[in-house]
């Protein structure tokens, strides 16, 4: 850690306190049970895991969200603006230049009132902070690709399993084959399918072996059945699976982006709202001097990383620079809010500057 | 400076292993009593015997102590980072074989592919309230490959010995672990999935990376690798790390 990091850091911190912003503070070492149910198993490859005697186990602080969220959840006043500096801690499993331990300087709103003009408000107040290091900005919304997964013309369990793998593109290609009839019935399931027939399933169940482990045999029975009934679903259709394609590719200046999502929304009305939105949300970015005529909007921005945006997302990279991280990032995360709140939730947006890339590429380091 | 090759201490793996060497004329040996841990070469100058756990020769080839070593591949893969920038792969030597493999209840008709596997842990998830446990000692290996193949709402617990055991104890739902004949998981009412292959392991010959190859040392593996009749890879040093040139 370089006191030029540190110094550009507290810089940062001060302009965002000058923007409203509350400071506030969080542990480093963190409960891991709150970010393993929340990340699952992928987060131990990515963050430091240790034991207390006591506490059982605890992660180094990989980012501030999850403790930010949860103070505001148990006692901050609406609305909100919190900012906060400290470092935060990745495990590297490969050889390579990523860091495993940097700083961050975070901004984020908690407000139930007009969504679009808090995202429009981040991004501004980043653009304005990051102007003199001439980033590229690039913007999506995967609210857009959830409410377009809503909308399919398909059963229930079927999108429940889109939606839960939208972060994960392989899986997600492998199901949307698999539903749109592009990939014949596995062998073993068609087996099973035949089986299921002719011979009631607790008798199946009953040939296959003893009951062993916690998984009960009426949830084995409940998916068996399941796999029936989903047998029989249509398959998405052809135009459907291609729109949802091309959703998913969809990079253009926002202008037009939002044009070629009006169209879409003419076959995929489901998506109507998060594109009203969306406009709504260049309004107010145009209303803080953004330029968004140049602005790049990828529908899929963002998702590939954790998967907590389920809205607005962003990032500014050094051009040209592809093996440089992202200097910042943010977004959108109301369902995190809810999902933490234990039944309560609130609209948030936010985003984190990596103060150590913004002093480097000042001083032409990086 | 003599060249050190780390060898399996005991069992099968050991016997296997001098009887690959010896076939290629490079005949190894305990010395003295059964129970001593060192050995003999003869047919190879320069070369000295290490007898290491199995478990433990990865490391040793991480830290360069030892030149080369003879150990499971699923145990570089596992233990080390990046295994291939800390090790080369000199020669598989035919025996070994085993099967990563992830395992479920037998009775569990409705899963046979991962994708089953996904959807069950996401139904078990909401029923039982915590996610379906895989138990493994293979932990690198299981998370890389779930997380390659998109499986989510798992996590993994640390299972040491006798894990085709932990299903039935109530400790995991299901299991990641190495099977040669598969036996011991039939008998324990688990059954393979179709697609859960994570890696085919095999006794193999590694190169470290980080050993001190000046000197003879080279020289010495130069010589040997021609009587065992293997290739070796151009540069055996360790690549250069990103980090040492910031």
């Amino acid at each position: 850690m370089r006191a030029a990091d540190r110094a550009e850091a507290e810089r940062l911190f001060a302009r965002f306190r000058a923007a409203g912003a509350v400071p506030v503070d969080a542990d480093i070492l963190l409960p891991a049970d709150t970010l393993l149910d929340l990340y699952g198993e992928d987060i131990r490859a990515r963050t430091y895991v240790t034991t207390d005697p006591l506490e059982g186990e605890m992660m180094l602080r990989p980012d501030f969200t999850v403790p930010v969220v949860q103070m505001h959840m148990a006692h901050g006043a609406e609305p909100a603006r919190y900012t906060y500096m400290g470092e935060v801690f990745r495990r590297q499993d490969h050889r390579g230049p990523r860091a495993r331990e940097y700083l961050q300087v975070g901004y984020e709103v908690f407000a139930r009132e007009n969504p679009e003009a808090a995202d429009a408000e981040v991004f501004a107040l980043f653009a304005e902070v990051l102007a003199p290091l001439r980033l590229r900005a690039a913007t999506g919304d995967i609210g857009i690709l959830l409410a377009a997964i809503r909308g399919l013309s398909t059963s229930d369990r079927r999108k429940a399993a889109l939606l839960r793998h939208v972060w994960r593109p392989r899986r997600f290609r492998a199901l949307l084959d698999r539903f749109g009839g592009r990939t014949p019935v596995a062998e073993p399931r068609a087996r099973l399918l035949s089986a299921l027939a002719v011979t009631p399933v607790d008798d199946l169940i009953a040939a296959a072996g003893p009951v062993i482990g916690l998984r009960e045999p009426d949830e084995v029975a409940a998916r068996a059945t399941a796999l029936l009934q989903d047998a029989d679903t249509l398959p998405l259709s052809a135009a459907e699976v291609d729109l949802l394609e091309d959703l998913l590719n969809l990079r253009d200046s926002a202008p037009n982006a939002l044009g070629h999502l009006r169209d879409v929304a003419v076959d995929l009305p489901s998506i109507a709202p998060t594109v009203d939105r969306f406009a709504r949300r260049l309004e107010a970015l145009s209303a803080h001097g953004i330029d968004v005529a140049t602005l790049d909007f990828e529908a899929s921005h963002g998702r590939t990383t954790m998967e907590y945006y389920d809205g607005f997302v962003f990032s500014f990279h050094a051009e040209g620079r592809a093996g440089l991280p992202p200097v910042a990032s943010g977004g959108r995360y109301d369902a995190l809010t809810r999902v933490l709140g234990q039944g309560r939730s609130i609209p948030a947006v936010g985003g984190v500057i990596r103060p150590g890339l913004v002093a480097a590429l000042t001083e032409g380091r990086a | 400076m003599t060249l050190k090759i780390g060898v399996p201490s005991k069992g099968r793996l050991m016997e296997k292993t001098f009887e690959w060497f010896g076939a290629r004329g490079v005949e190894m040996r305990r010395d003295g009593a059964e129970r001593e841990y060192s050995a003999t070469v003869d047919g190879a100058d320069g070369v000295q015997v290490v007898l290491l756990s199995a478990g433990e020769i990865p490391q040793e080839l991480s830290a360069g102590r030892i030149h080369l070593g003879v150990t499971g591949s699923d145990l570089v893969r596992e233990k080390l980072a990046d295994w291939e920038e800390q090790v080369a792969d000199l020669a598989p030597l035919g025996f070994g074989f085993a099967d990563l493999i992830i395992a479920v209840p037998a009775f569990w008709v409705d899963v046979d592919t991962l994708d089953d596997l996904d959807a069950a842990a996401t139904a078990f998830r909401a029923a039982h309230g915590h996610r379906l446990r895989i138990a493994t000692k293979y932990h690198r290996l299981v998370r890389e490959f779930l997380r390659e193949q998109g499986v989510a709402d798992y996590q993994l617990v640390d299972s040491q010995g006798a894990t085709e055991g932990t299903v039935k104890n109530l400790t995991a739902e299901a299991i990641a672990d190495i099977t040669s004949s598969g036996e011991t998981l039939r008998a324990n009412h688990l059954k393979i999935l179709s697609d859960g292959l994570i890696h085919r392991s095999e006794a193999t010959l590694f190169a470290a990376r980080a050993a001190d190859w000046t000197g003879t040392a080279a020289a010495t593996l130069s010589a040997l690798a021609a009587r065992l009749d293997i290739v070796l890879p151009e540069a055996l040093e360790r690549l250069p790390r990103a980090t040492d040139a910031a």
